[in-house]
């Protein structure tokens, strides 16, 4: 089939020519290649998943590589959650997280908005300075970062109470060290060079007369951001909230070190506290694991479309 | 459209009068001095906390790595020690710098010649129209989403000598032969990486196939009208297109490799084996034995290292900046 | 000594206290100036009891500062389920014991505690925090971050026996810690293993080799081993030490008075060969609760480990696994030394921070619960609960013990020397994960290569290691 032939052919019967192109025996190798690597990707998953919801007697007995007997059951699950007291740390990662990328999404817009719209000098420099900042190990800045959390001082004013819950407005200690505000804000901090650059890139591409037609106008720049460009943007926010929900849920490192209650300890910090209680009950570390997983698998499942457009957002486009 | 300079507008909440800004297309539009403290606050106060909590503590470390300083009361004069700790690490005295340093470069040798490439060429197979793209995507691209804790967990069901699926699926545990995935010093770095490959894979994947969507159709369709096959199109024309991306994620991956941290820790807190720098770090810093000055003297080696990445994203940051 | 030695307590603190003599016996690898003299005063059983003579000593109930009510706060590192319940509940009991303190628990998981501990305590550590005595607790007391409290001791000291007394005192010689538990290092066996094999306690090495040698055959694991925490193998490496060079060269070795490229160190490694063979596969990825799951599951034959595996045969088993758990004392090896029937028994400790943001307000509470958890009725009931540990005060009702607790207590008590656990005796950044863990791991890699170049190495890195 030469190519012009095909070409000719596939304007005029469009849709069919291609689907009879794919029966060829490139294509089944691919899908067949595809598919496998598709298995082995989802089975440390799947074997996961598979583990917690066996009891484990089974597996004491049996092994782990068995068939299910006596069937499969949520006792894994029942027992972390009301063991563990999981919805609590669901409570404490809520509560960092949120107001996070709430945070963030502000202060990186601004820091964008100022960069794009406008030119200045240091423009460039700044937004490099803030893009070097994420980049950085955390590890190279932990030291004196603990110590600075343990020397500044953060008035205690008030404390909300829920039950077990309770958060201080701002520090029930008068430092930032083992708070909640604590994390979040080197959280804030840590992500917003990244937000920033990425909304920079997107804002790049929003035309500046729009910003100069409303000065002209008369317009407060902060109106304009909030009411003009900032919603033009809605595609990069939300792709940047999917994206750095992830991250700073995700995150291990900053809670482990600047935090030393347990109680406090957002879920995958936390899930390492509960390794202690439960070593060597694989399947209920299996559930719990799982159990931490849930909230970015379902961010990740219903907002697939931000999510990727947010990590691709940043590197492509510029 | 052009647009004249303009007097500052009468507005009751700006009484100061405006000042013209030159725009980068030469024209001007009036700011009021308000506005200019304004955008100044937009910008300056996330780069005050920002300095603050980021560049100020990595000064910091600088400061701290000239010294012997324990970590518990004041650093007094008697605990400056000049270059002794980077003196000591070069040389070999503290014997799991080298092999930190090595695991580290093991660690970037296999993410660039093992998990990125994969992740280039699922992104390759996945970037046409076949039937369920987007279900392979979401398979490879799953792991990126769940925290590290999560996936040292996942893997750990797989790696642990008598429990674990590998040791037990290939009869290893039954004829005695069992593989000490995590405990043998050996083999458990790979085994470490395999479990961030999974993770690693996806995420270069992604970025690769955004890139490749933005590639201008028209040139891969001359390609095959000169009659250039799949591997040829790419390679000739593909790729150079995509050096911008191809820089990211060659960056990306460097920094991955020098941020490694979590899945060595969770494991067996980064010993025997499975020693990286970041690790070495904490255990000195912030451990039961706190070795600040030590341990800072280590975190500038690392930063010293990352800033090479670093300085070539930002450098072609810039690059597609100005153009 | 008429008396029967049965659950004298050994607090943490390091004295086995006869009870209701008011005989200590020294326990603690104490290893200051003042304390070494004091055991070498004390040198053996026999001597000391002897110097001990005379009966209870009377309480001098001094005044201590405590206060009823009010709030205090609790750092613990009793992760684990069983104890953490207990605690839980003890901390119940002393609420309402002292009229409603409010007492706010912190668990972190055991490795975590540990290991940010100078974080935690300078940073706003809570009042009141669970740790180790030893070389561990005057480490901190020595750098001003825990609160002395000789009041507290004074109304509680005579409930305790010289050997913990020496264990609680810091360098400058004020009380740091007050004991609650203590436990012997020991071989541990199922009885309905060795029975259905036939097979006898082992008292010399050659014997317990043939042991080894005669489970292998049966298919078992003779000794389960697990390192991946990299403690663990600290106790293999302090009893061979103990028994082939002795106490004194072992104490000497952990302050660095010794070198580790020491011909003795050697010969400890060399011995220690003869039965690496014989461990659980692929060890060094098991953690410790997983060999003791072999020994449960009766795929093991022996694990040399503290009382605490007890705690889980409680919380994997059953009550009928528990009752068929036994121990003997590590064999003899045919030295001079086997006299001094050398062991860890570590203690554990309660303390007082330093800069615990509320301590001031709650100093009368915390002095309260201080010397709550010196009572024997306290550490009973914690015990109960939690059997992995034997209480220290000597009016610890020990009717209540179980016959394998009675017997650990017996077995410390019939020890000339005591030692509290290379990590706890020894320098903190000489004994962790940067160190010793890591010199252990590397040496049982490949047990049976010469150990000269890692020997080299240990001393080195001693080296490198500044002033403390």
């Amino acid at each position: 089939m030469s190519i012009t032939g095909a070409l000719t052919r596939s304007a005029a019967t469009g849709t069919a020519v291609i689907a009879r192109r794919r029966l060829r025996p490139a294509r089944v190798i691919l899908h067949a290649f595809l598919i496998a690597m598709a298995l082995l990707w989802i089975f440390p998953l799947f074997w996961a998943v598979y583990s917690s919801f066996r009891p484990i007697g089974d597996t004491v007995v049996h092994g782990y590589v068995s068939l299910p007997s006596g069937g499969l059951n949520l006792d894994n699950y029942k027992a972390f959650w009301t063991g563990a007291d999981l919805p609590y740390f669901y409570a404490n990662t809520l509560v960092i997280v949120v107001p996070s990328v709430i945070l963030i999404l502000l202060l990186a817009s601004m820091v964008a908005f100022a960069c794009t719209q406008f030119s200045w000098r240091f423009n460039l420099t700044v937004l490099m300075i803030f893009t070097a900042g994420n980049l950085l190990p955390p590890q190279v800045i932990i030291v004196p970062l603990y110590h600075l959390y343990l020397s500044t001082p953060i008035p205690s004013i008030s404390e909300l109470d829920i039950g077990r819950f309770a958060f201080p407005f701002f520090s029930d200690n008068n430092l930032l060290y083992d708070q909640y505000i604590g994390i979040m804000l080197i959280h804030v901090v840590f992500q917003t060079g990244f937000a920033a650059f990425v909304l920079s890139n997107y804002m790049k591409t929003i035309s500046r007369e729009i910003t100069e037609s409303a000065i002209i106008d008369g317009a407060h720049v902060l109106r304009i951001c909030w009411n003009i460009v900032l919603p033009l943007c809605r595609p990069a926010l939300a792709a940047m909230a999917t994206l750095l929900f992830t991250f700073i849920y995700n995150d291990f490192f900053w809670a482990l070190i600047l935090l030393k209650t347990g109680d406090k300890r957002p879920i995958t910090s936390a899930l390492n506290n509960l390794q202690g209680e439960f070593f060597s009950n694989n399947n209920l570390i299996a559930a719990g694991a799982l159990l931490a997983a849930v909230p970015p698998i379902l961010v990740y499942i219903f907002l697939q479309k931000q999510f990727i457009a947010g990590l691709t957002l940043g590197s492509t486009k510029g | 459209m052009a647009r004249t300079t303009s007097v500052s507008p009468a507005k009751a909440d700006s009484p100061e009068a405006g000042e013209l800004v030159a725009t980068a297309s030469g024209r001007y539009h009036v700011l009021t001095r308000y506005d200019r403290r304004v955008l100044m606050a937009m910008v300056g106060i996330p780069l005050f906390l920002d300095i603050l909590l980021i560049w100020w503590p990595t000064f910091t470390s600088l400061y701290y790595s000239l010294t012997n300083w324990d970590g518990v009361g004041d650093i007094t004069s008697q605990n400056f020690v000049g270059l002794k700790n980077y003196q000591f690490l070069l040389s070999g005295g503290y014997f799991q710098f080298w092999p930190a340093v090595e695991h580290n470069f093991i660690w970037l040798a296999w993410l660039t010649f093992v998990a990125t490439p994969l992740g280039i060429f699922f992104a390759v197979l996945l970037d046409r129209d076949i039937r369920g793209t987007r279900f392979y995507q979401s398979v490879f691209y799953l792991p990126v989403v769940l925290s590290l804790v999560v996936v040292g967990f996942i893997w750990e069901l797989q790696f642990a000598p008598t429990e674990g699926f590998i040791n037990n699926a290939f009869g290893l545990v039954k004829t005695g032969r069992i593989i000490d995935w995590l405990g043998n010093p050996h083999i458990n770095l790979f085994a470490v990486l395999v479990a961030a490959s999974w993770r690693h894979v996806g995420y270069m994947m992604v970025i690769y196939l955004a890139g490749l969507k933005s590639v201008d159709p028209t040139l891969r369709e001359a390609a095959k009208v000169d009659g250039a096959n799949e591997v040829q199109t790419f390679f000739r024309v593909v790729f150079p297109v995509m050096a911008p991306i191809n820089t990211v994620i060659v960056v990306l991956t460097a920094i991955e490799s020098l941020r490694a941290f979590d899945l060595a820790f969770i494991i067996n807190q980064g010993k025997n084996g499975l020693e990286l720098l970041s690790i070495l770090i904490t255990n000195n810093s912030i451990s039961e034995s706190t070795r600040v000055g030590f341990g800072s003297a280590i975190a500038v080696i690392l930063l010293v290292i990352s800033l090479g990445p670093i300085v070539a994203f930002l450098s072609q940051a810039m690059k597609v900046s100005r153009s | 000594m008429g008396h029967s030695r049965e659950g004298s307590d050994v607090s943490r603190t390091g004295k086995i206290s006869i009870p209701s003599t008011g005989i200590e016996l020294p326990l603690d690898l104490d290893l200051s100036r003042r304390d070494i003299l004091k055991i070498a005063g004390y040198g053996s059983l026999a001597a000391f009891i002897a110097a001990c003579g005379g009966g209870p000593s009377t309480s001098s109930s001094t005044t201590s500062v405590t206060a009823k009510g009010g709030k205090m706060t609790l750092g613990s590192y009793q992760s684990d389920s069983v104890p953490k319940k207990a605690l839980q509940d003890l901390v119940d009991a002393f609420s309402t014991a002292n009229g409603g303190t409010k007492v706010t628990v912190n668990t972190v998981d055991h490795g975590t505690f540990q290991n940010q501990i100078t974080s935690y305590l300078q940073g706003t550590p809570e009042d009141v925090f669970t740790w180790f005595s030893g070389h561990r607790m005057r480490f901190f007391a020595s750098k001003g971050l825990a609160t002395p409290i000789d009041d507290v001791w004074n109304a509680v000291k005579s409930n305790y026996t010289e050997g913990f007394a020496n264990s609680v005192k810091g360098d400058d010689g004020h009380v740091y810690a007050i004991p609650t538990s203590y436990y012997p290092w020991a071989v541990f066996y199922r009885k309905d293993v060795f029975a259905a094999h036939n097979y006898t306690i082992p008292t010399n090495w050659d014997d317990f080799k043939a042991l080894c040698a005669k489970m292998k055959t049966d298919g078992l694991i003779p000794i389960a081993f697990a390192d991946k925490d990299g403690w663990p193998a600290m106790g293999t490496f302090d009893i061979l030490n103990l028994r082939m060079n002795g106490y004194d060269f072992h104490t000497r070795l952990c302050t660095g008075q010794e070198k580790w490229n020491d011909s003795k160190v050697t010969d400890v490694f060399k011995k220690w060969a003869e039965i690496t063979p014989y461990y659980s596969p692929a060890f060094a990825g098991l953690t410790w609760q997983q060999a003791a799951d072999q020994l449960l599951r009766k795929q093991a034959g022996m694990y040399l480990l503290g009382l605490f595996v007890s705690q889980e045969f409680l919380a994997t088993g059953s009550q009928a696994d528990l009752a068929q758990l036994d121990f003997f004392p590590f064999p003899h090896l045919g030295t001079s030394f086997d006299a001094e029937e050398a062991l860890d028994a570590p203690i554990d400790v309660f303390m007082v921070t330093k800069k615990s943001p509320t301590l001031s307000g709650d100093l009368g509470q915390t002095k309260a619960f201080m010397e709550y958890l010196a009572k024997g009725s306290t550490q009973t009931a914690f015990y109960v609960e939690s059997p992995g540990a034997i209480p220290t005060a000597n009016d610890a009702d020990q009717s209540k013990y179980d016959p394998l607790t009675k017997k650990a207590a017996q077995i410390v008590s019939s020890a000339k020397r005591i030692t509290q656990f290379f990590d706890r005796d020894s320098r903190p950044d000489f004994a962790g994960p940067n160190g010793m863990q890591q010199f252990l791991l590397k040496y049982l890699a490949n047990p049976t290569s010469s150990t000269t170049g890692l020997q080299g190495q240990m001393q080195t890195f001693w080296d490198s290691l500044g002033p403390e």
